[in-house]
């Protein structure tokens, strides 16, 4: 069959995308590397972005993982944008982290977290479309003997209008490929997007409807075994011994393994029947130096913090102690942040098969090349020696990145056992008991007012946990850990504090308890949004001044952070007065590049809390796909309010005490409120979607809670305390 | 030994009587739709249809099911994704990770089997499946659109 076909049969192409506007861009186009050397996919790639197969399926490779949160979509729409293709042929695949390695880091960072999927990748992603469209255009100019710039493409076709000649670029896909890329592409201006911006259905639903969706706990390799682990419940704490011979002839053990230090496994024919060995083995514990840690010692610890003279400064404007010690009038409040598990649906996990020649491992992960590194350092071979594969998660939320302990597991399990695949699953008890901790920080804000309620001096001393102190030094600036003032700080475009006060301290005395710490959904941002926004409430209500009307005299030189709380002000009717029994609150933040705004309407009856309604609006610049976005925002409301109701890891004796969902309770539909969203993209920047808004869930909430109660709650979740 | 009636087929399984009816299904089976979330039936991922009631099946010893009864699962609620929740699911765009959403699924053919029009309270009372990527809202307009589809089939 020929694929050329003439131009007046296709009354379907009704044009080619103007690019009049667009940004123009010089650089060196990092995709000349050569094809995959192996693998399945045979069909030429035109770059590493691209696979065009002959009959015109367009397999785009997105690096970042796809944890939910729609990124895997969203990706595959900004490279189709630019490639010009026809979306309904689009399908995407995972590179791997061997190949990226292997490839000079053609793919660029797999890191899935801190809302960077998109707002990182979407320059070079859509260089990558555009690059393979100009080779396929360059290809079918070739064949065809005319200037390449006579050609257009669009909807997955190369047309020659002069004569009259089109080709399907599952035609041309093996010519393109071997196309000189060229030296400069330009982007297409976002407002003349026909598929990126658009709310496009996201690309894996099917799968997820029938079961058919593998996620690692669902692995199945031949002659795999189950492995079923317990570490050592208390921080700090070792295997001391283990009586493997008490459950070896248990229903299907093949073996009782220590896995390192501090974690015994059980390998078995299933994972039941390691579990229920493990269960049955007798195990002594070295309980490690840290029995007598409680979560009033860890409090009492924070507590001391508060006070203290020594504090890394995070932000800092005129002369706060000065001003505050001058001050006719003092505000002062201690709020404080429990420890939370990121309580992922699916357990961790990972399958590792182990050679003394090779190392592979089938893991859903945040970050493929964390686990690559991971999997060779306790597989004791050279990092090309090994291979990483990557599995759609059952939920990420930040456990599934930095924290790469479940593949060490699995890869040491492994090696015990070599020649044959071990799939290790945490049980749930594992997961709760074994997480990488939202961690626990206070904050004493004290605040100045004049005669006129305006806000002149403000002191935030936080104090407690920092994440980057124990998971990643090489971050920290001379001592300081910068993501403890995520949305507190002066500059820059990560997340800057909305409010202008001429005299302002924010700072940190970091005190780190011995509980492991971690990126959680929102990171700091949480924390902090509550302290500032619950106490821009409190100073309000002290100036006697509307929350709303108070703040915006703040944030004259805010203005897009004023744009997003003027949003859902707005919407939710901040001027009206609301149902009879319905109370408001408002909160508003920048953090991951984005501004962010909610209002929450509530009730309190005898105590009982009913959250009826919530409004959400987002700045994150450019939106790529706003269906996802809605979906995203919408449930970090889930993830933010069942942090406020519930979530709370307590420590007693050097462990945590919660250990399933019956203690880690987590907010389920009968308390979901309806959310609202406002996506108003101002342009010009690039912001994250899936943490931003979780941190406005709770200030919002507690808030109106104050409006409904005058209570004023401090300390999180909100299930310890009596509405009443 | 146990007899156990899976999507319609029997299947004779060679298994200890105290296994939760969630591992059979899982790893005797080879039926890995149905998750595994909590051990306790405090999540909801592993709910099925005994008989067409959902149940939660990480906590039910095999040995709890008699042999004549159905046990259907996520691969056995149609053929071809094309039950009315299912396609409401679709119609909605409603997973995110899609981990929980099997059981999403069936503890939702469940009610609307139960009650072919749940009002918001009884979905409340009957979805109490845990979903931490926030899907709750697409899940209630999603069983509310499956009853509309039901009620337009029986009309029509």
């Amino acid at each position: 069959m020929n694929a050329t076909i003439s131009l007046s049969r296709r009354s379907f192409i009704i044009g080619v995308a103007s690019t009049a506007g667009g940004l123009s861009l010089g650089f060196n186009v990092p995709f000349i590397k050569p094809a995959l050397a192996e693998g399945a996919e045979t069909a030429p790639e035109i770059n590493a972005w691209v696979v065009i197969r002959p009959d015109d399926t367009v397999v785009i490779r997105i690096a970042r993982s796809e944890m939910g949160q729609g990124t895997l979509t969203g990706l595959a729409q900004l490279v189709a944008e630019e490639l010009n293709c026809d979306w309904s042929k689009v399908t995407t695949e995972y590179p791997s982290p061997a190949q990226n390695l292997a490839r000079d880091r053609v793919w660029g960072n797999f890191s899935t977290g801190g809302s960077r999927g998109i707002r990182e990748s979407h320059e070079y992603v859509r260089i990558g479309g555009a690059v393979a469209r100009e080779m396929l255009i360059a290809a079918a100019a070739a064949e065809w003997g005319v200037p390449a710039s006579e050609c257009t493409a669009w909807m997955g076709m190369v047309t020659h209008a002069a004569s009259d000649r089109a080709t399907f670029y599952g035609q041309l896909a093996a010519a393109a490929a071997r196309m000189t890329p060229p030296a400069n592409v330009t982007l297409k201006d976002p407002k003349d997007w026909t598929i990126a911006g658009k709310p496009l259905p996201r690309l894996d639903t099917a799968d997820k409807l029938n079961g058919s969706q593998v996620y690692g706990v669902d692995l199945k390799l031949p002659n795999m075994v189950n492995a079923a682990i317990r570490a050592c419940p208390y921080f700090g704490g070792k295997v001391a011994s283990f009586d493997a011979a008490a459950v070896a002839a248990m229903p299907g053990v093949r073996t009782v393994v220590q896995v390192d230090e501090t974690a015994v496994a059980v390998v078995a024919d299933t994972w039941w029947r390691a579990k229920t060995a493990l269960d049955a083995l007798p195990v002594v514990w070295d309980e490690g130096p840290n029995r007598q840690v409680t979560s009033a010692s860890i409090a009492a610890m924070l507590e001391e913090g508060l006070g203290a003279n020594d504090a890394f400064i995070g932000a800092k404007q005129g002369d706060a102690g000065a001003a505050l010690s001058a001050a006719g009038r003092t505000v002062t409040a201690t709020y404080a942040f429990p420890y939370q598990n990121h309580a992922t649906m699916e357990p961790m996990n990972a399958t590792a098969l182990y050679t003394p020649e090779r190392c592979e491992v089938w893991v859903p992960t945040q970050n493929g090349e964390a686990s690559l590194a991971a999997a060779a350092e306790a597989a004791g071979l050279p990092v090309q020696q090994c291979e990483v594969h990557k599995i759609h998660l059952g939920g990420g939320f930040g456990r599934r990145g930095n924290f790469q302990d479940y593949v060490r597991q699995a890869v040491s399990i492994a090696k015990q056992v070599p020649g044959t695949p071990v799939k290790l699953m945490w049980s749930r008890e594992e997961d709760m008991l074994h997480g990488a901790y939202h961690p626990t920080t206070r904050c004493r804000l004290t605040g100045a007012l004049d005669a006129d309620g305006n806000l002149t001096a403000l002191h935030m001393r936080i104090s407690g946990q920092s994440i980057l102190a124990a998971v990643r030094p090489q971050g920290m600036q001379n001592g300081m850990d910068p993501v403890v003032f995520q949305g507190l700080v002066l500059s820059g475009t990560e997340g800057t504090l909305g409010y202008t006060v001429d005299n302002l301290l924010v700072d940190h005395a970091m005190r780190n308890p011995p509980i492991p710490p971690g990126f959680w959904r929102g990171v700091n941002l949480n924390q902090n949004a509550l302290y500032v926004e619950c106490f821009m409430d409190e100073l309000a209500h002290a100036a006697g001044v509307d929350p709303l009307a108070f703040r915006r005299k703040l944030m004259a030189k805010h203005p897009k952070h004023l744009a997003v709380l003027e949003a859902v002000a707005e919407r939710i009717g901040w001027d009206t007065p609301p149902a009879a029994g319905v109370h408001r609150g408002l909160a508003q933040i920048m953090g991951f590049g984005s501004y962010v705004a909610a209002a929450a309407e509530v009730s309190v009856t005898d105590g009982q809390l009913k959250i009826h309604r919530i409004v959400a609006a987002t700045d994150p610049g450019h939106v790529v796909n706003p269906a996802q976005v809605e979906r995203q925002v919408e449930g970090s409301f889930v993830y933010g309010l069942s942090a406020c109701i519930y979530g709370e890891c307590t420590v007693n004796g050097g462990r945590m005490e919660q250990e399933n969902f019956d203690s880690y309770e987590v907010l389920r539909m009968a308390e979901m409120p309806e959310v609202e969203t406002i996506i108003v993209p101002s342009g010009g920047f690039w912001g994250g979607v899936g943490e931003p808004t979780i941190a406005v869930a709770a200030p919002a909430v507690l808030n109106a809670i104050f409006a409904a109660t005058g209570k004023r709650i401090r300390t999180l979740p909100l299930k310890n305390h009596d509405l009443s | 030994m146990a007899r156990l009636i899976i999507n319609g087929t029997p299947r004779d399984i060679e298994v200890d009587p105290d296994t939760p009816l969630l591992w059979v299904i899982r790893e005797q089976i080879g039926l890995t739709g149905t998750k595994y979330g909590c051990g306790v039936a405090a999540c909801g991922a592993c709910t099925i249809h005994i008989d067409g009631v959902a149940t939660r099946s990480c906590v039910l010893p095999v040995s709890a099911v008699e042999p004549d009864q159905q046990i259907t699962t996520i691969e056995g609620l149609s053929p071809d994704s094309s039950h009315p929740v299912q396609q409401a699911w679709l119609a909605l765009d409603v997973p995110q990770c899609g981990y929980c959403q099997a059981g999403m699924i069936m503890a939702a053919a469940g009610l609307l089997m139960q009650n072919p029009n749940p009002a918001d309270e009884d979905i409340n009372a009957e979805i109490t499946n845990i979903c931490r990527c926030g899907t709750y809202n697409r899940v209630r307009a999603a069983i509310k659109l499956a009853a509309k589809a039901g009620e337009a089939t029986q009309r029509g």
